[in-house]
């Protein structure tokens, strides 16, 4: 092969890779300008801060935030540690067989399944069967479900970068397996897991479908006070804005409301994403290794 | 009649099927240096774990025939694997610091027996670090990362980190396998000093250094100790063909 053909060979394959990256970044720069460009005029202490009014063309959209809040909060709360502890018991309990290679497999599958499915099942189960009826609590536990595979995934990455040599080292000298586990793994590998965690989290912020069948209201004019919100229905800021560009009389009208529903709901990925980022930068400089 | 502190009777090793290990006999003395020397592969490492009972942790592992730990049998049931451990120290060959401080490091064991007292476990700390030569080094940097450290300063530390339980027997895989001849050096004199007050078996690849350091020597080849006895003996008029195959280069 000449001089001349590899080097217009290696130009390709690099412009190829290149393109690719090109397509996924411009992508992504149009929907955030788009809805930038468009949702920032609509974003007041009035819009943050109020419920709708007049059939929801004006107002705000502070019960949504409200709502999605407290759902991410139920999430959290079951998702973190069954997630996290299932991910131990698998890396350093469980005998690696093949029941622990099946439950893995069941896992990884069950985070292909679509989250209207879990949407049924959460109705199903918590709606129906457990009798939390139409709820934030039912919502909240059906995203945990759909988080955990996730949760888990994460959190046996995370225990599997942790050296083997911290674990031994601890045994050899006279600790318990679950001290070893406690002292010398969990805190280096509990950054990956929590990175992983908000990660699936922030994604499960903006589900819309698992919503539906478990408690989401098209519109409330007052919030409830906690503890019993969480047994009642509520707003969420992925359904509203669902409504607002699809299913409100009066579409165009409205629109500016919708950009700044998804505008504010981006905004809050975006942070739950850099709170990620953010703990495993600290957590790296902590714990260097040599 | 010099005082046994390990001994094993028709002792055999097994991962799954293969048999790595096959009928050890050896009597460890007290307050000497056993070396156990051998091509890569011989089991010599594994039978150093089994004496701590490291394998436990590898699934599908077996043993057979006993260990006897000042008379005791380590592989019996009434045995508690984490007192043993505290008996039986070890260092690895990779030296292996915690990503903690090197105060940390060394007070890890005594933390996790439940000790408290931060006056006592400074002490502690102190009293290992001197005793595995590295006092003088780290005293002024006991708060750093234990990382920041030399890879045979690291080693010592794993050292001193062994020491603070105040373990009977001190068991070292290849412990200077990885470092300079200076490194090396220290070790092997810090050895002089420790044996007073432990007994250590080494696992060795450095034919030398088994001859320098040590008072008895095992050859181990294919999972067999073929020949043990002092170490002057072995190197100067081993019994074994294969013994003397191997301690002249011939083959490993």
């Amino acid at each position: 092969m000449t001089r001349a053909r590899r080097k217009v060979q290696e130009w390709i394959g690099f412009a190829s890779l290149y393109f690719a990256v090109l397509i996924v970044v411009s992508i992504l720069g149009f929907i955030l300008y788009d809805i930038i460009a468009r949702g920032y005029k609509v974003i007041s202490w009035e819009f943050l801060t109020q419920a709708p009014r007049r059939g929801m063309t004006e107002g705000g959209i502070w019960p949504a935030i409200v709502g999605t809040f407290w759902v991410s909060v139920v999430t959290v709360f079951f998702s973190v540690p069954i997630g996290m502890f299932s991910a131990i018991y698998l890396v350093e309990y469980a005998e690696q067989g093949r029941l622990v290679r099946f439950i893995r497999l069941a896992i990884r599958n069950l985070s292909g399944v679509p989250s209207i499915v879990y949407g049924l099942f959460g109705f199903a189960l918590f709606t129906l069967t457990l009798n939390l009826g139409l709820s934030v609590l039912s919502s909240g536990l059906t995203l945990a479900l759909l988080t955990l595979p996730c949760t888990i995934t994460a959190s046996e990455e995370a225990l599997k970068t942790v050296p083997m040599s911290y674990r031994e080292g601890a045994l050899a000298l006279g600790a318990t397996k679950w001290q070893a586990i406690r002292t010398n793994v969990l805190p280096y590998a509990l950054p990956g897991m929590l990175t992983g965690t908000i990660l699936s989290l922030a994604r499960a912020a903006g589900e819309t479908a698992p919503l539906l069948f478990t408690g989401v209201a098209f519109f409330l004019p007052s919030i409830p006070k906690f503890p019993h919100l969480l047994f009642e229905q509520y707003m969420a800021l992925p359904y509203h804005l669902f409504i607002m560009s699809t299913q409100h009389h009066e579409i165009v009208k409205v629109r500016p409301l919708a950009y700044g529903t998804a505008f504010v709901l981006i905004l809050l990925v975006v942070l739950m994403n850099g709170t990620a980022i953010w703990i495993r930068y600290r957590f790296r400089r902590k714990y260097k290794r040599g | 009649m010099p005082e046994i502190k390990i001994r094993t009777k028709n002792f055999n090793f097994f991962y799954g099927n293969f048999k790595a290990l096959s009928n050890i006999n050896i009597e460890i003395e007290a307050n000497k240096v056993t070396a156990l020397i051998g091509p890569s592969g011989c089991g010599k490492s594994t039978f150093l774990r089994s004496l701590n009972r490291m394998n436990d942790l590898i699934p599908g592992t077996r043993v057979e025939g006993l260990v006897e730990l000042d008379g005791e049998n380590i592989y019996d049931k009434s045995i508690d694997v984490v007192d043993l451990r505290r008996r039986v120290g070890m260092v690895f060959q990779k030296s292996n610091p915690f990503p903690k401080s090197i105060f940390d490091n060394v007070a890890y064991g005594l933390r996790i027996q439940g000790f408290k007292d931060k006056a006592f476990i400074a002490r502690r700390v102190e009293e290992s670090l001197i005793q595995a030569a590295l006092w003088d080094e780290v005293k002024d940097r006991l708060h750093e990362s234990a990382f920041a450290i030399s890879g045979g300063q690291q080693q010592r530390l794993c050292i001193a980190r062994a020491l603070v339980v105040n373990p009977e027997v001190l068991l070292m895989d290849e412990p200077a396998s990885a470092l300079d001849p200076i490194a090396t050096q220290k070790i092997e004199e810090l050895l002089f000093e420790l044996k007073k007050k432990y007994t250590i078996v080494i696992v060795t690849h450095n034919m030398q250094q088994a001859a320098r350091i040590s008072d008895w020597t095992g050859f181990f080849y294919l999972g067999e100790l073929i020949e043990f006895g002092p170490t002057e003996q072995i190197f100067t008029n081993p019994k074994n063909k294969k013994t003397e195959e191997y301690i002249t280069g011939r083959f490993g």
